[in-house]
């Protein structure tokens, strides 16, 4: 519930907005994060600035892993007190209005943000930390430049000098924005103009994740000429980087993974032990620790807070169908591809590979050309989704043995089918709209859907 | 025929934002399912340009990176030689513009291109042309229609010579107001199609591999074939194919 000290005029936009979510929640018309909170910020455009002063925050972003990252931060947060996040992964700027207008007084609050509305959150939350994970291409018809968001990024951080950045150090363009939090940093901005010049800054907490995609990072965010990588310089955690002209570099991390070590620069260790599979997730999980500690949370506590999260929305999740154990795998773009192949069970588990272009997965699915598919011949890979037949040409370009099938159940169905044994265990990987599809399709549970969670995101 | 057909990926790192290095993928497996060796080289930034190749391929990127690999091609004349020597060069979005005589930057700045395609492209104020594209190829190039995926803010105007790749019957092409769609200039073609565009458009990709290599025998796709069939209707019918919209319904149907 918001702090009593609000004004009148944002008391009465929060309990209508809460009014209108709680209405649309009793029909059946979804989660109601989106409605409500668009309610409220029309009564009150300053609501979400006015309910946010009150408490601590962190808000997570960009392209991949911000809701795993997210719950994950939220559970560290939770051992030490409550929290209020937006689980549902509404994630725009009314998604966030209705997460506070839930939030208790004095709760700590865990924002996932959309990566193209960071700035707007900064601006209205003025968070305690911003914790910046990665910057790839996604939604390739809507957001033509990556580097654009950066720039946002960098100027929003800027703007909000009490905001503390942890950043993503083995990632170019999420090092170039944070560089604005940073009082050593003397970059120009892309106008040309330097950059709160003098002011007050409150630092980054620079975290060495061992990212390994790199292709979206090839020319400098700040003076365009070519980013360098030194893969026979590894330290701290992930392989050096540096622009062929200007001054950017990989930044010496405060944090850095050695396995699946947490270690920290004043040498402490931290074993980080989790529920989640995969590389990907102990990165995720070094991100919410450091924005755990930058709210003052014991590091040791985040992480056993963090070990007891088992799925994150419907990802990670086994779903049993007509006898068969499938497990529901997250993969929107090519970085995403890069750790979900990783993350698939060897030959011969079945695939099934569910690919939609919805606009919230970005209507053009040209990146499954960069996705070294090829890694799965040897054996049986079913697509499907609006756009399996886009999948199906890639697949056999790969030379990857391969059906098509239009139905999700039936796409499993197939899948199985090869399996000698009982119980045939499946991965599902799909992308973000495709994932919501398979999830309501697979699930007898949740049939009909939540389809607030799409809205949320679309 | 040489032993080994090279096919060279022009800096995939700076022109690879839109899935267009599955365009070599597509050439040198259409090669290998006809029992002919093909190879990629990847050229990066930095790196010198292979004289010795069949195909170029380049593909769309974003502005800043576009205009440093323009400033890596103009550093030599091995693309002019190579294409003056029998090789093929397939130029997508960026690449295109990169080929023709100038292009503008999203900071307004007019940069030099190779001038290996008679055009030019600037900037207008409109929003960018994004979404699927039709396209009827000129009738000599013997080809069936072309199904693919603009997404670019430049307009690109021909040179009074030059001969476009086909006519725009969904979407925008070159979006300079003659319905035009890419450039062709003997064996180097330049188009707005992502898709990747020789994923769609076989006979395409086989048209640069025969004007390279001569006749070649044909291959079956039928799995293309329904892409193409989807593709196209889409394209025509695009509120038949607005997922979003469809679900809606059916969810307002169900009740829940």
């Amino acid at each position: 519930m918001p702090a009593v000290d609000l004004p009148l005029r944002t008391r009465v936009a929060a309990l209508a907005g809460r009014a209108i979510a709680d209405a649309s929640r009793w029909v059946g018309a979804g989660e109601g994060s989106v409605i409500g909170g668009r309610v409220t910020l029309a009564i009150d455009q300053r609501a979400l600035e006015l309910m946010a002063a009150g408490h601590q925050s962190v808000v997570i972003s960009g392209t991949n892993g911000k809701t795993t990252t997210t719950r994950l931060l939220a559970a560290a947060l939770a051992s030490r007190g409550p929290v209020s996040t937006n689980s549902a992964g509404a994630n725009l700027i009314p998604g966030l209005v209705s997460t506070l207008f839930r939030g208790r007084a004095g709760a700590a609050v865990a924002l996932e943000v959309d990566e193209g509305h960071l700035a707007e959150a900064i601006a209205a939350v003025h968070p305690t930390a911003v914790v910046l994970l990665n910057l790839s291409r996604d939604q390739l018809d809507r957001f033509g430049e990556v580097r654009r968001h950066a720039a946002d990024w960098r100027l929003a951080l800027a703007a909000s000098p009490d905001t503390v950045a942890v950043a993503n150090a083995d990632d170019p363009l999420v090092t170039w924005a944070a560089g604005a939090c940073d009082p050593s940093d003397d970059a120009v901005s892309p106008d040309g103009v330097h950059m709160n010049g003098g002011a007050r800054r409150c630092g980054v907490t620079w975290v060495g994740t061992g990212q390994r995609w790199r292709a979206d990072a090839s020319a400098c965010p700040n003076c365009g000429s070519r980013i360098r990588w030194d893969d026979d310089r590894s330290e701290r955690g992930g392989v050096h980087w540096t622009c062929s002209s200007c001054a950017l570099a990989r930044p010496r991390p405060d944090a850095w993974l050695e396995g699946s070590d947490l270690v920290l620069a004043d040498g402490r260790r931290l074993n980080v032990r989790l529920q989640l599979p995969g590389r990907v997730n102990v990165s995720n999980a070094a991100m919410a620790v450091a924005g755990a500690m930058a709210l003052g949370v014991d590091p040791g506590r985040a992480v056993r807070g963090m070990s007891r999260v088992r799925a994150v929305a419907g990802r990670y999740q086994v779903l049993n169908v007509e006898g068969a154990r499938v497990r529901l795998l997250l993969a929107k773009n090519p970085a995403g591809w890069a750790e979900a192949l990783d993350l698939i069970r060897p030959p011969p588990t079945p695939v099934v590979i569910g690919i939609n272009a919805g606009v919230a997965d970005g209507r053009d699915p040209s990146w499954l050309w960069d996705v070294p598919f090829e890694r799965l011949r040897g054996r049986v890979v079913v697509a499907t989704g609006e756009r399996g037949r886009d999948l199906a040409v890639r697949l056999r370009y790969a030379e990857v043995r391969h059906t098509y099938e239009a139905d999700y159940r039936k796409a499993v169905t197939a899948a199985a089918a090869g399996v000698m044994g009982r119980q045939p265990e499946i991965d599902f990987v799909a992308n973000y709209t495709s994932f919501q599809d398979a999830r309501r399709a697979l699930s007898s549970k949740v049939r009909g859907g939540p389809p607030a969670v799409r809205a949320g995101n679309a | 025929m040489p032993e080994r057909v090279a096919i060279a990926l022009l800096y995939p790192e700076l022109l690879g934002t839109y899935g267009d290095g599955g365009n070599a993928a597509v050439l040198a497996q259409r090669l290998r399912w006809r029992n002919i060796a093909a190879e990629i080289v990847d050229v990066h930034a930095g790196e010198p340009i292979p004289r010795s190749c069949q195909i170029y391929v380049m593909g769309g990127g974003e502005d800043a990176p576009q205009a440093l690999a323009a400033r890596e091609l103009r550093s030599g004349s091995i693309l002019a030689d190579a294409v003056d020597g029998g090789a093929a060069v397939l130029a997508v979005c960026a690449g295109l513009q990169v080929l023709g005589q100038r292009f503008a930057g999203e900071d307004g700045k007019t940069h030099d291109g190779l001038g290996l395609l008679d055009c030019e492209t600037h900037r207008d104020d409109g929003p960018r042309r994004v979404g699927e594209v039709v396209v009827t190829p000129e009738p000599e190039l013997g080809l069936s229609e072309l199904t693919g995926y603009e997404n670019h803010g430049g307009v690109t105007t021909l040179g009074p010579t030059a001969t476009p790749l086909g006519k725009v019957v969904v979407g925008n092409g070159n979006a300079g107001g003659d319905g035009t769609e890419g450039i062709v200039n003997g064996r180097v073609v330049g188009t707005y199609l992502h898709g990747p565009v020789l994923a769609r458009n076989p006979e395409l990709a086989d048209h640069l591999l025969t004007s390279v290599l001569g006749p070649l025998e044909p291959l079956d796709d039928p799995e293309v074939e329904s892409l193409r069939k989807e593709r196209l209707h889409a394209a025509r019918h695009p509120h038949m194919h607005m997922p979003q919209l469809r679900s809606g319904w059916r969810r307002l149907l169900r009740g829940s």
